[in-house]
């Protein structure tokens, strides 16, 4: 392949696979069976670049390969902003980069949960999975083998359909080694969606780059659930894998989990803690609600489902409130088809495809306050666009979204 | 001084040092101008242009490696970088920007010890011998 006697697409990808390699000590390639791609977010004419340069010497994927969230919304584009120079530069550089990965032969997939899609790798496989929030979840949820991969190194894993055979595909490097103890959480607080975000900010704040195991979850915790512990734990942490004893595949019990690091020091996590997370990550100080924020990652169709019944048959939404959900386009469709979409945008959502309200300009000028479900999303946004936050649960973001007040219980878990 | 360190990738440069007291993350902690953003850095204001980077170790979102092939790309960045642990991040840019524009600039490893020995401001040379990358001050 490096001798570009399969053409100089590969020969060109393979130099970096290779290279990456002997600089992580990997003693060889790993055959993967698919690729997650993070690379189509535009921050600059460099990514444009790699990808068009890779489009002109013939590149193509070989592995099945799916596409995280672009800068546009392919099917809604006017929802994103072009008042700025760099707004348009963004909007203009973003369409061309996707159209790239496009050309590349990636699946117009356009979402940062591909494991919510109708293929899904299997245990013990070997994958090449870009986007923090979607590592975390192969790894840690689905049993799957990838290595925390990023920008130009995840399509030349697609075209070359080889990575370097270290990190988290290795057994020795999946084990955790250091223990949540949730077991003082009450019933109640394990039943609370925001929870999960809280226990994944908690784990990442305190695992850094290690593997965090929480004891004492429910043992039927939801994916979703499960999704917002992980995707928030790669944002105040580097988490690329997590296990939960008694539900995730590598821990059927705490001494599986751990394996050989039964010495792991041990957290406890208590509803003090929780509290005081969620001060942390909460922000605002303003009353008036500007929007809310749902779908980071991107939501599934139970989520929307969720949001559908809590809004269903309630008050309207206040005026001057603009109340956004992000997904993917296949589980947009399926929730068409189920019709919470219909009546969720009658309510006055509106629904994001192929980008994210924290990624590009999505948000009016003037916004201040926002609430979010989403740890991650709460983690990036007031660096990212400059707003204040609010992390709660989805009833109260409901319903404050109905008074256009920002109301949330600062003892929820007292 | 002249010491011995690990090639990380190829190239060959000669430039003085800044030294850096703690980590950047070239994503969101430098700017596209070759300037350290970062308001909670201790150099924050410092410019990376032309000089020998050297810092502990990389950090920060893997979107680094759009920035320093930016940086590559508008010969802005760095002339070399030097760190005591590999850095994939980093590495990936610098491979990516060679691949893209010619640049080469050359990263190297260095022991603990030999990291220590390395001070702010002096003017040095790095170049490749194999897989050793042999770091010299001018004199």
């Amino acid at each position: 392949m490096l001798e570009g006697d399969h053409g100089p697409a590969i020969a060109l990808s393979m130099r970096i696979i290779t290279e990456l390699g002997r600089i992580r000590g990997a003693q060889d390639l790993v055959d993967i069976e698919s690729v997650h791609i993070d690379g189509c977010i535009f921050y600059g004419q460099a990514g444009l670049d790699f990808a068009q340069r890779l489009v002109q010497l013939g590149g193509q994927v070989r592995v099945p390969t799916t596409v995280n969230v672009g800068s546009v919304d392919l099917i809604h584009p006017s929802l994103i902003l072009q008042n700025t120079d760099k707004e348009k530069w963004v909007a203009q550089g973003g369409r061309e980069l996707m159209q790239a990965y496009v050309d590349l032969g990636c699946r117009q997939t356009w979402t940062c949960a591909p494991y919510q899609m109708d293929s899904r790798p299997d245990e013990g496989s070997h994958i090449a999975w870009a986007e923090s929030n979607a590592i975390v979840f192969a790894n840690s949820v689905l049993g799957a083998r990838t290595d925390r991969y990023g920008d130009f190194v995840d399509i030349a894993a697609a075209i070359t359909g080889k990575a370097p055979r270290g990190g988290l595909h290795v057994n020795a490097n999946r084990h955790g080694d250091v223990v949540l103890d949730c077991t003082s959480l009450s019933q109640a607080a394990l039943q609370t969606d925001v929870t999960y975000p809280l226990l994944g900010y908690l784990a990442g704040a305190i695992a850094g780059t290690s593997n965090p195991v929480l004891v004492g979850l429910p043992s039927d915790v939801s994916e979703d659930a499960l999704k917002a512990v992980g995707a928030a734990a790669a944002s105040s942490g580097g988490v690329a894998l997590f296990h939960v004893v008694g539900r995730t595949p590598e821990a059927a019990t705490l001494a599986e989990a751990l394996g050989p690091n039964v010495n792991a020091p041990v957290h406890h996590i208590t509803a003090q803690r929780l509290n005081a997370a969620r001060q942390e990550l909460s922000t605002a100080r303003e009353e008036r609600l500007d929007a809310v924020s749902l779908g980071t990652p991107h939501a599934s169709v139970d989520e929307i489902a969720q949001a559908h019944a809590a809004t269903a048959g309630g008050p309207p939404m206040a005026e001057g409130v603009a109340f956004y959900i992000s997904t993917g386009r296949s589980v947009f469709a399926e929730a068409k088809t189920r019709g919470h979409v219909a009546a969720l945008e009658e309510w006055g959502v509106t629904f994001v495809l192929d980008t994210c309200t924290y990624v590009t300009s999505i948000l009016r000028p003037g916004t201040r306050t926002v609430m979010t479900n989403s740890g991650k999303w709460a983690h990036y946004a007031p660096g990212n666009m400059g707003v204040d936050v609010v992390l709660a649960t989805l009833e109260e973001c409901v319903n404050s979204a109905t008074t256009g007040i920002v109301t949330w219980d600062r003892e929820l878990f007292a | 001084m002249s010491l011995v360190g690990w090639r990380v990738t190829s190239g060959e440069a000669q430039a003085p040092i800044l030294k850096l007291d703690e980590p950047i993350s070239f994503w969101g902690g430098i700017g596209d101008n070759g300037e350290i953003i970062d308001v909670h850095h201790p150099q924050h204001g410092a410019v990376v242009t032309g000089r020998i980077l050297v810092m502990r170790s990389g950090r920060g979102s893997s979107s680094g490696t759009y920035v320093l092939a930016e940086l590559l790309r508008l010969g802005l960045a760095p002339a070399a970088i030097i760190l005591t642990e590999p850095d994939g991040i980093i590495a990936t840019g610098a491979l990516v920007g060679a691949e893209l524009y010619d640049v080469y600039m050359p990263i190297a490893t260095v022991s603990e010890a030999d990291y220590e020995l390395i001070e702010d401001g002096v003017e040095i040379s790095i170049v490749m011998r194999g897989d050793e990358a042999v770091i010299t001050s001018i004199a």
